[in-house]
């Protein structure tokens, strides 16, 4: 055991045990999953991901480099670092070979976000943070301070004085004080790990890390905090640099501040006899302190001289400091047993060798949102260059490493004063001389100075070349140990200053966020809205198949037992055909366009004249972009002088409301119009078939509904039963039909009457797959489907729906250029199977037979494409509608399209198939 | 995520506004007089400036009203919002065709 008597802040009273390899380890509350191991000698069975070398605990926290595991329990969890898992009973990890595993059971914890808007955000609660939060909140700012570990202090082991108390008791003092504000949101254990535009910060708070069971019953698991502040304090402190030398990868390696952490924080020695190799001259500290909690230690420093009041204090214990000395290598197996110093490469035995090159300022914060980085020389460390407006960075993240110069700056003459320490300038010393293939940079990617060297011999001179290169700083650490050293060793090797080289970017997130965490709660039923029609639930009873058009489910067939879609469709169809079919229509979009210019608008928009269209009548509407391609098609009801009823397709219902907004309020200001979306309002059925006038008859029985008082593209409004229903002649099927419109509150029961009264007719409910073949069978385009933005009416074939009399209207001038009137445009026609048994695939190409009936050579010049394909029951067989190069020039014309390798004959026709003369519309 | 001004709602996050282009290109008084490059001109070609953009918006998952804005388009700030008619007079005359 390493664990000493009398060091560290876990609850010694209590005990929890976990288990690592399968091995059980006791430790205690406030335990991180490494100080237990570590406290038990022991280490994950790591492996290095490329070179399978052994692999311990390099750090004590989010920097280690090294010792990762996956967490089996009380959550599966991968690539975790043993320094951040909070040690609770019943933990279950092991040891990763490089690469985790995903967890295979599903993930049964919530997930949370939370919108907090401030003043000011201070990020780290070290000292530096915290009094800059408790200067703000005594000011009277809404301030949030988020820390990443589970308490306050940053990097404070209890060892120093701050106003003339114990640093740690002056922490507690404060922390209580914010803790008591009501402007204060104080969050431990809670990692901002992406700044964004405008003082938008996320940060990720760990709810259940530190409690036996998860807590998962009670709380959501982690929450993400969508913070927007007014002004961010950066005051993430440093991250100790260490020294690279040969074999720098054995367990037992770590940074000097990471010991000294485990022993302040858990009460653990991490080694008995210990090489301290440094240039700077907080390593010092880790040395004194190491040895007083009992270790034998020695110090290797690598300047010429070692500072003079650390020297005294190593003296008064009997520490051997070295100057002017490099460790240039290491000794041992699965643990460190010796270190090589000097350049006769002397063995110094060992158990634990701490290094520390001096301090890497944590500027990620600053960096993510633009904020530009310097070389320093007199640090070793790239730190802000240049204030960004709303952020400051405070403290170490500055490159303020002096307490006293850190509470200054921090809390200005209001700060509590600390010990003034000399500080003697760091040596900048990236690696020692050594074999550069065992000399590792990222040690988490295997990455070695022999990389580095590659990819500078390959001719790459950018840090961000050599590090995709490498692969260094793109490890689960993200370089937070190794991106300097890269830099300084990429520099030293093109023998240019490090200064113009620069360092690799910063970018969120700053430590690994599970994806499930930024899901949220938008998952499973709530990743996307769905939407649903009044009668969704009598679709499900009837037993249909739904498809997805936008967020809609709507019922796309209604197989019997047995049936599949194809049996099911010519089912559906033939009862259309030959009887009724009813189907829910209510998905299309509707937008009611209301005011005294409302005509002027339509007639603006729609290629078709709308303002000669008479109340009560219906027609049918085209719309185009100003290129002159159609964007949407639906019908347009006119309800009054000032009022129309636009229906739009169902996927392009909010694109057609915003272009018509757009026209609206850009061009046309002084147009007197309204726009009101009634999508959901009103629930339309189609009833369709040479029996739908039966069946609407016998409902609305007040009404006329005979072919004379109620013709084909007019509409009716009635009452059942005192509840307003409107009833139109529209039909996308060719069949007598009737559009039998209700508002959404009485849409079931009035699809229950029309079923009833249906049922001696067989009425047959049928879906969109079944609407699809009825059009298609006449020639009727759906957009997007058959169209795809580079079809204009006339391509379509709906030449008779552009209006000749209209001066202009959106899109007209473009039929004028050239490219439009190419008679070589790709055009709407039908495609046959001269085989009358192929169902040509949907997007299948098109192409000439070369004269022997085969493929021609290639390249093969292409038709056109199928569009929509299907099996009629009408026809029976099967038939596509198609876009081919001067189609109506070709009709008659047997072309050729390809399928599984064959060659299918396909005769090119007129687009409507079923009733062409339009005998069957009125019944 | 940037913060927009919508001129009626105040700053709100980039994601509730949709991007509508250059402003102050201004829907042809008569298309009919106008040759088909100065057609294609209008249809299809925008400026693309590095710096300050004069661009429509509109805030659409807010108020769904139009607004004009200056934007510079190497840092993305906003440099002023305004109703369109205010920020981007509109014209009848079209950019001249460069031969």
């Amino acid at each position: 055991m390493s664990r000493i008597e009398g060091y560290g802040r876990i609850d010694r009273s209590r005990h929890v045990t976990v288990t690592v390899d399968g091995a059980a380890y006791t430790g205690h509350p406030g335990d991180s999953l490494a100080s237990v191991l570590l406290a038990h000698d022991a280490r994950p069975a790591n492996t290095g991901v490329k070179l399978g070398r052994p692999r311990g605990i390099g750090a004590s926290w989010t920097e280690d480099p090294t010792g990762l595991v996956q967490v089996e329990e009380p959550f599966p969890e991968p690539m975790l670092l043993a320094t951040t898992v909070e040690a609770t009973d019943g933990l279950v990890a092991r040891g990763v070979n490089g690469q985790g595993r995903l967890s295979e059971v599903p993930d049964l914890a919530r997930y949370d976000r939370l919108h907090t808007h401030c003043d000011v955000l201070v990020i780290g609660a070290g000292p530096a943070g915290l009094v800059a939060a408790r200067t703000a909140a005594r000011r009277g700012d809404d301030v949030v301070l988020v820390d990443d570990r589970p308490t306050a202090g940053g990097t404070l082991t209890g060892t120093e004085t701050i106003d003339g108390r114990p640093s740690l008791d002056v922490v507690d003092e404060i922390v209580a004080e914010l803790t008591t504000s009501p402007n204060v949101t104080h969050l431990q254990r809670t990692t901002a790990f992406g700044h964004y535009d405008d003082g938008f910060v996320l940060a990720l708070e760990r709810r259940t890390s530190h409690t036996d069971d998860g807590g998962l019953a009670r709380r959501s698991r982690q929450r993400v905090h969508r913070i927007r502040a007014a002004r961010i304090v950066v005051a993430a402190g440093a991250i100790e640099r260490p020294i690279v030398l040969e074999d720098n990868d054995r367990p037992g390696i770590m940074l000097a501040a990471s010991a000294r952490d485990f022993l302040h924080r858990y009460g653990v020695l991490a080694g008995r006899e210990v090489v301290v190799f440094t240039s700077d001259d907080a390593a010092y500290a880790a040395a004194v302190d190491l040895h007083d909690a009992g270790a034998s230690v020695q110090v290797l420093d690598a300047r010429a001289t070692a500072p003079t009041l650390w020297s005294r204090r190593c003296a008064d214990r009997g520490i051997a400091v070295t100057a002017n000395t490099h460790v240039h290598g290491t000794r041992g197996e699965d643990r460190i047993t010796a270190a090589l110093v000097g350049p006769e490469r002397r063995e110094v035995a060992c158990d634990l060798l701490l290094t520390s090159g001096g301090w890497n300022p944590t500027a990620h914060l600053f960096s993510h949102v633009g904020g530009r980085l310097a070389y320093d020389p007199s640090l070793g460390a790239f730190r802000p260059a240049a204030p960004r407006p709303g952020v400051e960075v405070i403290g170490a993240a500055d490159g303020t490493f002096g307490l006293a110069d850190i509470l200054r700056q921090a809390g200005g003459v209001g700060a509590p004063p600390a010990n003034e320490e000399p500080r003697d300038p760091t040596a900048v010393l990236w690696r020692t001389d050594g074999d550069p293939t065992r000399q590792f940079v990222d040690i988490q990617r295997d990455a070695t100075v022999a990389d580095i060297a590659r990819a500078v011999g390959a001719g790459m001179t950018s840090v961000e070349h050599v590090k995709r290169y490498t692969t260094i700083g793109t490890a689960h650490d993200q370089g937070k140990t190794s991106g300097v050293i890269a830099s300084g060793i990429t520099a030293e090797l093109l023998g240019r200053p490090v200064e113009d080289l620069g360092t690799t970017t910063f970018r969120p997130p700053y430590t690994p966020v599970a994806f499930a965490a930024l899901a949220g709660r938008e998952r499973g039923d709530l990743f996307d809205p769905v939407r649903t029609t009044p009668i969704h639930d009598r679709h499900v009873a009837a037993g249909a198949e739904f498809e997805d058009v936008g967020q809609w489910k709507r019922a796309r067939h209604y197989p019997h037992p047995g049936e599949n879609m194809t049996d099911a469709v010519l089912r559906e169809c033939a009862a259309v055909r030959t009887s009724v079919g009813i189907m829910d229509a209510s998905t299309l979009g509707k937008i009611d366009v209301r005011g005294p210019d409302a005509a002027v608008l339509l007639d603006r928009l729609y290629t078709n004249m709308m303002s000669s269209l008479k109340v009560g009548r219906v027609r049918y509407g085209v719309m185009c972009g100003n290129d002159g391609m159609v964007f949407d098609d639906g019908t347009v009801l006119r309800l009054a002088d000032d009022r129309f009823l636009v229906t739009t397709t169902t996927g392009n219902a909010a694109a057609v409301l915003d272009w018509m907004e757009e026209w609206l309020q850009t061009e046309w200001p002084e147009l007197r119009v309204r726009l009101t979306s009634v999508t959901e309002q009103w629930s339309i059925f189609a009833v369709a078939g040479p029996r739908s006038r039966d069946v609407v008859g016998a409902v609305f029985a007040d009404l006329d509904v005979s072919n004379e008082a109620f013709g084909f593209m007019t509409w009716h409004d009635t009452a059942l039963d005192g509840v307003p229903v409107r009833l139109a002649r529209i039909s996308f099927s060719g069949e007598l039909a009737f559009e039998v419109s209700v508002s959404a509150w009485y849409a079931p029961a009035v699809w229950a009457r029309l079923l009833e009264a249906g049922r001696d007719h067989g009425i047959t409910p049928y879906g969109t797959e079944t609407m699809h073949v009825l059009r298609a069978e006449k020639g009727y385009p759906i957009i997007g489907q058959d169209t795809d933005g580079t079809v204009s009416p006339h391509d379509l074939g709906m030449a008779w729906a552009v209006s000749k009399k209209k001066p202009d209207f959106v899109g007209r001038r473009s039929f004028g250029r050239p490219q439009n009137q190419d008679p070589l445009r790709k055009q709407l026609v039908s495609l046959l199977p001269t085989d009358a048994a192929t169902k040509l695939p949907e997007g299948s190409q098109i192409v000439r037979f070369a004269d022997d009936g085969r493929l021609p050579a290639p390249p093969v010049p292409m038709l056109g494409h199928v569009t929509s394909s299907y099996h009629s029951a009408a026809l029976d067989r099967p038939f596509a509608l198609a876009l081919v190069k001067g189609g109506r020039e070709r009709i008659g014309e047997v072309v050729g399209v390809p399928v599984a390798g064959e060659l299918v004959p396909a005769l090119i026709g007129e687009t409507v198939l079923v009733d062409p003369e339009g005998a069957r519309r009125d019944g | 995520m940037q913060l927009i001004a919508c001129p009626w709602c105040g700053p709100r996050e980039e994601i509730e506004f949709s991007y509508g282009g250059q402003a102050a290109v201004a829907y042809p008084a008569d298309p009919a007089s106008l040759s088909d490059e100065q057609w294609a001109r209008f249809v299809f070609f925008r400026d693309n400036p590095k710096g300050p953009f004069a661009e429509r918006w509109v805030h659409s998952a807010g108020c769904r009203r139009w607004f004009g804005a200056v934007r510079d388009t190497r840092t993305y700030e906003f440099l002023s919002v305004g109703p369109l008619s205010a920020t981007t007079a509109r014209t009848s005359v079209l950019p001249e065709a460069t031969p």
